[in-house]
């Protein structure tokens, strides 16, 4: 059911996330692409850790410092994509960013990722935002060229 | 003479009512670049609307004076600095005076030689050195920090060996901005048959500078952090340590004759240096900006900086949730954090109010190791800036732990 989230539950949503993170943990397991992403300023550094079996993801974990929204957001993908195809994460991977941008995407796919609807405000910030977003979408390909 | 609000004038940043997109405009990021006043901007715009034309290469009376107006921003660079006008050569910026330099200096060096940099330097102070250590097998030494950012020569000393070759230190350092003994540094230095290696990025447009009370054996600056325009950095180099080197970058301009039998000769110094056509525009800007801050004089910039910086802090003492880091050092750098807010986060709130900011390791990314800080919050004071600016950005720092999501979320 679709649902409409105003300013103070977007903002709880990621204080939540932020300071309650998900799946927040320093996995050792080869089975598990390992993605770094800290190129993308000067300050995050976040690895991704994602377990995909037969073209689904079983798993994801996370470790690493950034900021609010980096973290949030990395934190509320890490609760969406368990289970989800490798198509449909890279659908999720895709509307997310379109969203970012200011396109209209639709509340029931984005769930809580509709909470960083405002970003753009603060437009050097949707690198923040969509940072784990293009971690997972390397460690896709990465699974993809394993798999061929 | 009266600084901050008094001279706005000069710089059309604030021809919008002071404003940016209409927001109040507090900018604190000169560590990073610096506004353009008016006669830095028509020195460049004089040069594409009245003057374009090549330097050093025509017989035309343009080309005449094109590079005598070249020649002569050369000498007033030069005097800028207390440098001989030969002893001036045009780069990029920093960074590349810093590249070209290493490369320059590799020939002198052997497998072994020890380079000295500290903790705290710029990236384009580290990563040339870490380069050289790739292709020429010499080792890198750090000379110990004190908690404020001085660097004390009897440090240096205890670093120095008669493998070291080099020491390379930023003379104002972008985080903790105190200004070093640079004199002293380079003393000890040549007193261990060393070459120093300022780093003059920070300090250029904070501190006067002069080349040969310094003794220092190079010099690197831009243009841009000292009001004048992007694309226009210096190497100065003392004459006979340029006599030594052989330039890196080839092509016009700066070679005299050459063969086919692949042998050439090299123009004279400093034009051997500068390979291709110059940032003629840039140059001219660079020599207004000189000329605008010898009118304004150190004394007055710094007294000013000093003066909002004491104001700044002490407001920031009121605020338990602030933490600095840099409390005591004598410049305009202010470098903080907020307790439990990541710094990036306070920085899009105060963003909001026109207060801009810079944070992160301000690419000192090994100095995480000495303070113990992974991010930090630098405002960086200038000429420009004013009570307003301080008082705004103290004002704002009472809320921001808070209110720092308001960034992106109305309360």
């Amino acid at each position: 059911m679709p649902f409409s989230l105003n300013d103070e539950m977007m903002r709880e949503i990621i204080i939540d996330h932020y300071k309650n993170p998900r799946n927040k943990e320093e996995i050792n397991d080869n089975r598990y692409i390992t993605i770094h992403m800290d190129s993308a300023s000067c300050i995050d550094d976040i690895y991704l850790q994602v377990l995909i079996i037969d073209n689904k993801i079983e798993d994801m974990k996370w470790h690493g410092t950034g900021c609010t929204i980096s973290l949030a957001s990395t934190s509320i993908l890490s609760t969406m994509i368990k289970d989800m195809s490798v198509d449909d994460a890279d659908s999720l991977i895709n509307s997310f960013n379109e969203f970012l941008l200011g396109h209209d995407e639709s509340e029931e796919k984005l769930k809580e990722l509709y909470a960083f609807k405002n970003v753009n405000r603060q437009p050097s910030r949707i690198t923040c935002a969509n940072i784990s977003f293009r971690g997972l979408k390397e460690a896709l390909e990465e699974y993809q060229k394993n798999e061929k | 003479m009266n600084l901050g609000k008094n001279i706005r004038q000069d710089f059309p940043m604030y021809n919008e009512n002071g404003k940016y997109k209409n927001v109040p405009l507090h900018y604190l990021d000169n560590s990073a670049t610096t506004f353009k006043p008016y006669p830095v901007i028509k020195a460049i715009n004089n040069y594409n609307y009245h003057m374009t034309c090549n330097a050093h290469r025509g017989d035309y009376t343009l080309a005449y004076d094109v590079s005598s107006a070249f020649e002569k921003a050369r000498s007033e660079i030069a005097s800028f600095i207390n440098a001989k006008n030969e002893e001036i050569i045009f780069t990029s910026s920093t960074t590349m005076s810093l590249n070209e330099l290493a490369y320059m200096l590799e020939d002198t060096l052997l497998e072994g030689d020890e380079v000295v940099i500290s903790k705290q330097e710029h990236a384009s102070n580290v990563l040339p050195w870490f380069n050289l250590k790739k292709r020429k097998g010499i080792e890198i030494k750090y000379v110990d920090i004190e908690s404020d950012g001085n660097i004390l020569p009897s440090k240096l000393e205890k670093v120095m060996s008669s493998k070291t070759k080099i020491v390379s230190l930023a003379s104002v350092s972008n985080v903790l901005g105190y200004p070093l003994d640079v004199k002293a540094l380079a003393k000890v230095a040549h007193d261990n048959n060393a070459i120093y290696i300022a780093d003059a990025a920070q300090s250029i447009a904070h501190n006067k500078t002069d080349v040969k009370d310094l003794d220092v054996d190079f010099l690197c600056f831009s243009g841009h952090k000292m009001l004048g325009p992007t694309g226009i950095g210096v190497l100065y180099g003392k004459i006979d340590s340029l006599k030594r080197l052989d330039p890196v970058f080839l092509g016009g301009e700066m070679n005299a004759r050459f063969y086919s039998d692949s042998t050439y000769t090299l123009a004279d110094i400093p034009l051997r240096f500068e390979a291709g056509t110059q940032n003629i525009a840039g140059v001219l800007g660079l020599a207004a900006a000189c000329s605008y801050l010898n009118k304004i004089g150190f004394e007055n910039i710094s007294y000013h900086e000093l003066k909002l910086k004491k104001h700044l802090i002490e407001l920031l003492r009121q605020n338990n949730d602030v933490v600095i880091y840099n409390e005591l050092s004598p410049s305009g750098i202010i470098t903080f954090n907020v307790k439990d807010v990541f710094s990036q986060d306070v920085a899009s709130y105060l963003s909001t109010y026109g207060i801009y900011v810079r944070t992160g390791t301000h690419c000192a990314k090994l100095l995480p190791e000495v303070i113990e800080a992974d991010t930090t919050i630098r405002a960086s004071l200038y000429i420009y800036n004013d009570i307003d600016d301080v008082d705004e950005l103290a004002t704002r720092l009472k809320s921001a732990k808070e209110d720092y999501l308001n960034a992106f979320f109305s309360k």
